[in-house]
């Protein structure tokens, strides 16, 4: 084991953008989530709660409704007033529609999925039908004279609640005329001119509609006859969003002083068939806004401006008390946002709407082990690079020699050349790429800096050859008959022979680069792929999947090898089999073949196939450093595992040589000082 | 004469009125409590005890009504039994006789025919909840001995138990454990609250539990505060409850109203917080209720609530959170430093009460009068805080001064003293405070006692302290140029060798003070303040010291820690007897020579009176309390008792009360109190069955015959019925109790008078006939004169009339008199 001079990187001014809407879906267990910065990820929750799919996001499409409708599909509405389908297969907005009303802010799909309502800023509630291919409009249902904040459905579908400012709208499906209309009590802290905004509606299919609003109260009303039945007053500010399970038992709402209260139905007697709802625990796992809810079978999902995703389970409805039934808080993406280049020690990092590279800092100084040494020479902002356009950044990349940047996003491809004279660095842009390059979900540059990986979101892989200051397009690897697939991890060999590439669907394929053909596949694994790597030398694949498994696969034998099958007879360490972030990098150590480095945002690892594997009674986690202990001890009780927590969280951490590693952190109070201020609440006792 | 019973201790009075929850009579205008052996009925408009119901032979330890009678009122004690009462009328009407120890009571409109107790079984720490059949029958006492177990292990306390939902399902907690079992099923849920080591969940343990009235709802309080409120606990998965959290500390009563709509909860705060519909943000509050919550209670009409405070008090709430009534007993939350003392102007018992007060205690009424405030300062009432207390307390002569003595010591060595003296205003009938005295000595006071001669000029107060002076103060009146101001002064300062100064005591005429400095006893002149002798008997630290009285005032008692009892004789000098006593408390009586010591031993206290002139004691009881007796009095009495044994003689004049470590209010009594308390219902039933004595029949048949008499003279209705009314020796016949009836000599000659009574009103028909033939002459002369004929005629018959009512009654007594002695004198020739 040996001793690594660190690069402590914490200039990574990385802020996730908050989250605003979650929609759960029952079929398929995937959470939908977009953000206020048009971003829309789904996460798989049988899969670890894996970030599976990520839609990039624009300036000008602010989503405020997102839900899903019949046969997986995903729909988004926004301020911007369009109507969004998202592909899943191929990971890209499919269609785009306005729906004529101003800005969106309500949508809801019907019990059937066969319907699609949208509430707009000119009070109009209208109608879509979907059809396969598109949705198509059918009729506005009556105009109301302010914005429709909420949208619900009666589960029969035959009538919808629709929430505005200061009153609730009952219509009829069918002729599109309000029934009941029920005016929201203003009273909020005394204070009575204040407009009461209902931030959230739900239809019961006993006709009860519960209804929330910027007053603090949940409100319990009848349909049929249009009165108020019950109100709880559960906040001294607003309640933002509501969410009912589907057995009609439970529901839960998220305020905006950072609570979620849960609600339940629970008989009054044992004998008698009359419930009530009873307002039973709050949890306070959110600092800021709740700005939105959903409720699975098994767990309360919320998020808000605080950037968290929060999955509370039930308990009562988790049969066996295990580490699945524990709290999830996901906060960083699952997927790596900076890219290193060694030998010019650059690392380049990627923004919503930039690019940043930097020049690492040195030092001249030796120390003892855990010493911080003080620089010589600080980090350098060498380069900002700005986008054109409101489109996001969808991936971006630096060349191992630095000569090379390249990005992509919705509609462009763009791909930069660095010229260093001494201290200064120019830039040049290349001209002329071609069109089927936007729209990359991965690049990835060869070893030498000679080739340039890009994988479409049309399924595609394409090379391009880099000379000089030009380019040339060598191949495409076209997926196989028919299936439209967008790969989302690359991976290549250091020789420039193997290129590896995963897919949503959990497949990974090898292709010949130098032959330019098809290798082989890697045996189907039901977990999808996290990170992926190809070891020098031995040319050996290592795969990281969402389920914690690690798997090593020998592309010249085309099987796995011996090391991984023990791996997998004896099984993993049930400490590592729980942690509950994805391993996002995997890299090797150059002159040391049986040492693996990998990282999640808590651990940094290296596994030594050498020594032997940890069972269950093993430490798994070393005490660090280990020099109380005689030599002798330290071999008996040593293992393949060698983990470090010393650094949180971690975004990224590479081998820049020999004896260096770069590791770049980002605390979450940095994070928390850049969010706007949470809502003032009296402490007690001040 | 009826024989006199042996003297036993009873439980006179200030008993705890808070040890169980107050129980309201079916329409609000009763209120019942526990009080010791007693069961106590209080209106709730008035705040007066109506009725004692006595009867129980120990602690009474759950009432309940009746659910089937809501005159009836059913009570447990530790004596094993179950008693019905009648509480309108004070009458005990049933007794069940369980066997064991009964610790709660719970009643329930379901089991008709059944109760429900705690009791413990075999281990003294392991208490269940049975149901116990009460059988029918006629007779006044009877066995039920049929248990049926409903629960295991679980609080002896009523408030962790609650039945819920007309008696569908009982709750029960204790520690971390909530168990709900439902009857009809036979099936218990048990829920477990987290109990782990760390800083959040250490205080999860249940204080109490209440259910509500008509939803499957159990509230339950926990020692850190909060509230929660159960539901969905048929299943042990299914289970959900909510909090709510306003007390800072552990909840000490729950109870929801009548409809369920409210949840009472009250705690250390002091506070009673309703909470409307049982949610956290629809709160009321009624603050500063005095003192720590113990108990809540709610009429079941509805419109009454009553806490029960830590220092025996009850307040009467009604609905709209204002307290109505308040029903004060004897303040014992506390520490009693001052000791007990009688004030001479009200024959009230005075002790330390509320922090910082003196309470004026009623021993006849057993209620306090009034709460005089000492120290003046506000109280907070929190755990920990270092308060002023009030140490000291005595009473000058007819009760005109009363000195106080307050001192708080944070430290070791910051000590704040404050003597007050105050003064009895006549116009105000109560206390000013005339003097405040700041640090009369630099060390605790140890002893404080005025001179109560009826011949001294100006009022003296002695205070001893630990700081080794006694201190003689004296009321002057030349505080201004007016001098019209009095006030206190110190006017002399005596020490012993720097000896801690432990008690001082004035002798009878107040010539003598008599001071201990630890072991050693010195007399000072009280007119020159002059050293006279010293006793040094280095038998040990003296711990009370006083004078005899009367004929034995030549004498000096003192007792030492060591249990050596010593008597010196102020004439000789010389030490007169000692024995060897524990002498816990000594006191004298101040309207005899005797001289009450308790002692302590390990057993428990002895009591010891006897005269200062010999060492052989008068009286001698054993076993008085199981625990240590801390204060004791002699209370004088109102009207002297006349015991003929001469062991008792002892209690003629006085009463002797103490007061053990627990704070019971015990004293001694033969059964004569109790005797004046029964006649009543005796009476009572004594009434109900007048109509069945064998008088009764011969007066019912004396009245028949006379009503024959009657319809042959109409004419002289009037005159008649009045006599037979007025006769005094037929009403006492009907009046007088079977038993209290006198011999059947004086029964003879009652009857033979009745008898004479009927001659008269014969001899008094003669005289109506003349006036009738009068009339009948003066109309035969004119005719003219009719009108005013009759007028007069009317007139004179009114005044006849009058005449033979008083012409009788006093003959009746003459001839009562005499006809007795002549009874007499036919008995003796029988």
């Amino acid at each position: 084991m040996g001793e690594f001079k660190v690069h402590r990187v914490r200039f990574f001014n990385y802020v996730p953008s908050g989250i605003r809407c979650v929609a759960y879906n029952n079929q398929s267990n995937r959470l939908a989530v977009s953000r206020t910065d048009g971003t829309v990820e789904i996460y798989n929750l049988s899969a670890n709660y894996f970030q599976e799919k990520f839609f990039p996001g624009h300036e000008s499409r602010a989503t405020e409704a997102l839900c899903w409708a019949e046969g997986q599909r995903l729909f988004s509405a926004g301020l911007n007033g369009e109507i969004m389908e998202y592909d899943l297969q191929a990971l890209n907005i499919k269609y785009a529609m306005d729906a004529f009303g101003g800005p969106i802010w309500s949508m809801a799909a019907s019990p059937s999925g066969s319907q699609l309502l949208v509430g707009c800023e000119d009070g109009s509630v209208k109608l879509f039908q979907i059809t396969p291919d598109k949705i198509q409009f059918e009729r506005n249902f009556d105009r109301q004279k302010s914005r429709i904040l909420s949208l619900s459905w009666h589960p029969s579908g035959t009538h919808i609640a629709a929430g505005s400012i200061d009153y609730i709208s009952v219509f009829d499906v069918k002729s599109g005329s309000a029934v009941h209309k029920m005016i929201v009590d203003r009273q909020y802290m005394g204070v009575s001119k204040r407009k009461c905004i209902v931030w959230g509606v739900a239809f019961l299919s006993d006709g009860t509609i519960i209804s929330v609003d910027s007053a603090g109260k949940v409100q319990f009303w009848d349909s049929a006859t249009g009165t108020l039945v019950k109100s709880h007053l559960i906040a001294n500010a607003d309640v933002q969003s509501i969410a009912v399970a589907d057995q009609e038992d439970s529901f839960v709402v998220g305020t905006a002083e950072g609570t979620v209260f849960h609600f339940q139905l629970v008989p009054v007697t044992s004998n008698s068939s009359e419930k009530q709802w009873v307002r039973t625990k709050p949890f306070q796992h959110h600092t800021h806004d709740v700005r939105t809810v959903a409720h699975s079978p098994t767990a309360l999902i919320s998020g808000g401006t605080d950037t968290h995703l929060v999955f509370r389970p039930l308990m009562e409805k988790v049969e066996v008390k295990n580490y699945d039934a524990a709290l999830r808080k996901i906060t960083f993406p699952h997927r790596c946002l900076i890219s290193c280049s060694k030998k010019r020690q650059l690392l380049l990092f990627q923004f919503a709407h930039h690019l940043e590279l930097w020049r690492l800092g040195s030092t001249v100084a030796t120390g003892k082990n855990g010493d911080t040494l003080p620089l010589s020479k600080n980090a350098d902002h060498l380069l900002h690079l700005k986008t054109k356009g409101p489109e996001n950044i969808i991936c971006s990349c630096i060349s191992p020699c630095g000569s090379w940047i390249a990005y992509s996003t919705v509609s462009r491809f763009f791909l930069y050349r660095l010229n260093y004279e001494h201290d200064n660095i120019s830039l040049k842009r290349v001209s002329k790429m071609p069109a089927f390059l936007r729209s990359a979900l991965q690049i990835l540059f060869s070893e030498d800096s000679t080739k340039l990986f890009v994988a479409s979101n049309q399924g595609a892989l394409h090379i391009v050859q880099l000379s000089g200051g030009s380019f040339k397009h060598l191949h495409a690897f076209q997926p196989q008959s028919g299936t439209v697939e967008a790969m989302c991890l690359l991976a290549v060999s250091p020789d420039g022979n193997w290129l590896a590439a995963s897919g949503t669907s959990a497949g990974v394929h090898v292709y010949n680069v130098k032959q330019l053909k098809l290798h082989c596949t890697v045996p189907a694994y039901n977990f999808p792929v996290t990170a992926m790597a190809i070891a020098p030398n031995t040319n050996n694949l290592v795969i990281a999947h969402s389920d914690q498994q690690v798997f090593e696969y020998s592309i010249p034998d085309k099987q796995y090898t011996d090391w991984s099958r023990t791996v997998q007879k004896q099984g993993f360490h049930h400490l590592w089999l729980q942690r509950d972030t994805p391993i996002t990098h995997i890299s090797f150590h150059p002159k040391r073949p049986m040492h693996i480095l990998l990282h999640d945002a808590y651990m940094f690892c290296i596994i030594d196939k050498s020594l032997p594997l940890p069972n269950d009674k093993t430490l798994l986690y070393n005490p660090f450093p280990p020099t109380n202990e005689s030599d002798v001890i330290r071999r008996r009780t040593a293992h393949a595992f060698k983990i470090s927590k010393i650094y949180k969280p971690l975004l990224f951490m590479d081998l820049l040589d020999e004896r260096t590693l770069v590791a770049v952190e980002r605390p979450l109070d940095d994070i928390i000082a850049q969010l706007p201020p949470p809502i003032k609440k009296k402490k007690f006792g001040t | 004469m009826v024989e006199e019973e042996n003297i036993r201790v009873v439980r006179c009075g200030g008993s705890e009125l808070n040890f169980r929850r107050a129980v309201f009579s079916a329409d609000s205008k009763y209120i019942f409590c526990v009080s010791g052996d007693f069961v106590k009925v209080y209106s709730t408009v008035t705040e007066e005890c109506v009725h004692i119901l006595h009867g129980h032979r120990n602690l009474v330890t759950g009432i309940q009504l009746n659910p089937n009678n809501h005159l009836q009122l059913y009570s447990c004690s530790l004596d094993g039994t179950i008693k019905l009462w009648d509480y309108i009328d004070g009458i005990l009407i049933k007794t069940f006789i369980v066997g064991c120890k009964l610790h709660a009571l719970f009643t329930l409109a379901q089991a008709e025919d059944s109760v429900f107790v705690i009791v413990n079984k075999e281990k003294p720490d392991i208490f269940q909840l049975v149901s116990v059949k009460l059988p029918k029958s006629s007779s006044q006492e009877v066995e039920a001995k049929e248990l049926s177990f409903v629960l295991d292990y679980i609080n002896q306390s009523p408030k962790c138990i609650a039945f819920g939902n007309e008696g569908v399902y009982v709750a029960a907690v204790r520690e971390f454990y909530l168990s709900v079992y439902f009857f009809k099923k036979k099936t218990t849920s048990r829920f477990t609250l987290s109990s782990s080591r760390n800083k959040k969940h250490a205080k999860n343990n249940f204080t109490c539990v209440a259910c509500h009235p008509t939803e499957d709802c159990i509230a339950s309080g926990h020692m850190d505060g909060k509230i929660r409120l159960w539901r969905n606990f048929y299943d042990d998965k299914k289970y959900t409850y909510t909090c709510l959290h306003w007390h800072h500390d552990m909840v000490m009563d729950l109870a929801f109203s009548v409809t369920g709509t409210s949840l009472l909860s009250g705690g250390r705060e002091s506070v009673l917080v309703e909470w409307r519909d049982a949610t956290e943000k629809n709160k009321e509050f009624l603050p500063r209720l005095g003192a720590t919550i113990e108990h809540i209670s709610v009429s079941p009409a509805g419109d009454l609530f009553c806490t029960s405070h830590s220092d025996n008090k009850i307040i009467i709430i009604h609905r709209n959170l204002e307290a109505s009534a308040v029903i004060q007993g004897l303040v014992k939350d506390r520490s009693i430093f001052t000791g007990l003392m009688i004030d001479p102007r009200t024959k009230a018992l005075v002790l330390n009460g509320k922090p910082g007060h003196l309470q004026f205690y009623s021993l006849q009424s057993d209620k306090q009068l009034y709460n005089l405030d000492i120290i003046q300062q506000e109280y907070i009432n929190d755990y920990g805080l270092i308060q002023i207390e009030l140490t000291k307390a005595a009473f000058g002569c007819f009760g005109n001064w009363l000195a106080t003595v307050e001192q708080r010591q944070e430290k070791e060595t910051e000590l704040e003293l404050q003597m007050k003296l105050w003064m009895y205003n006549k116009k105000t009938q109560g206390f000013i405070l005339n003097t405040k005295i700041n640090m009369p000595h630099e060390d605790c006071i140890t002893a404080l006692c005025f001179c109560n001669a009826e011949k001294s000029e100006q009022p003296t107060l002695v205070t001893a302290s630990k700081d080794g002076y006694f201190k003689v103060w004296i009321l002057t009146d030349d505080s201004d140029i007016y001098k019209k101001a009095v006030g206190w002064t110190c006017d002399f300062v005596g020490s012993y060798h720097k000896y801690q100064a432990t008690n001082c005591c004035f002798s009878e005429d107040g010539s003598l003070l008599a001071v201990s400095f630890e072991e050693i006893v010195t007399i000072w002149d009280s007119v020159t303040w002059e050293l006279k002798c010293t006793f040094c008997q280095r038998a040990g630290k003296i711990r009370h010291l006083c004078f005899g009285r009367l004929t034995c005032s030549k004498y000096l008692l003192g007792a030492t820690e060591n249990g050596i009892l010593c008597c010196w004789n102020l004439l000789s000098c010389a030490l007169e007897w000692n024995a060897k006593l524990n002498v816990r408390v000594m006191e004298p009586d101040p309207n005899s020579e005797n001289i009450a010591a308790i002692s302590q031993s390990s057993v428990g206290s002895d009591l010891f009176v006897f005269k200062p002139s010999e060492p052989r004691p008068l009286y001698i009881q054993k076993g008085i309390s199981r625990e240590k007796v801390q204060w004791g009095v002699f209370v004088p009495r109102d009207v002297p008792e006349s015991f003929t044994s001469e062991a008792y003689q002892w209690l003629n004049r006085s009463q002797f009360y103490f007061l053990t470590k627990s704070q019971s209010l015990l004293t001694f009594s033969t059964k004569s109190p109790e005797e004046k308390l029964t006649p009543t219902s005796k009476q009572l039933l004594a009434e109900e069955s007048l109509p069945t004595t064998p008088f009764y029949f011969i007066l019912g048949k004396h009245r028949q015959q006379q009503d024959e008499k009657l319809n042959e003279t109409l004419e002289n209705e009037l005159v008649q019925l009045p006599l037979t009314e007025n006769i005094p020796a037929i009403s006492e016949l009907l009046h007088t109790p079977a038993h209290v009836l006198p011999s059947a000599a004086f029964l003879c000659s009652m009857f033979v008078n009745s008898l004479l009574l009927s001659k008269e009103t014969k001899s008094a028909k003669e005289i109506p006939e003349d006036v009738d033939m009068e009339e009948e002459k003066e109309s035969e002369d004119s005719d003219e004169e009719n009108d005013f004929t009759e007028k007069v005629q009317d007139t004179s018959n009114t005044g006849l009339g009058e005449d033979i009512i008083h012409q009788l009654s006093k003959s009746e007594e003459k001839e009562l008199r005499k006809f007795r002695k002549i009874d007499y004198s036919w008995i003796a020739a029988l």
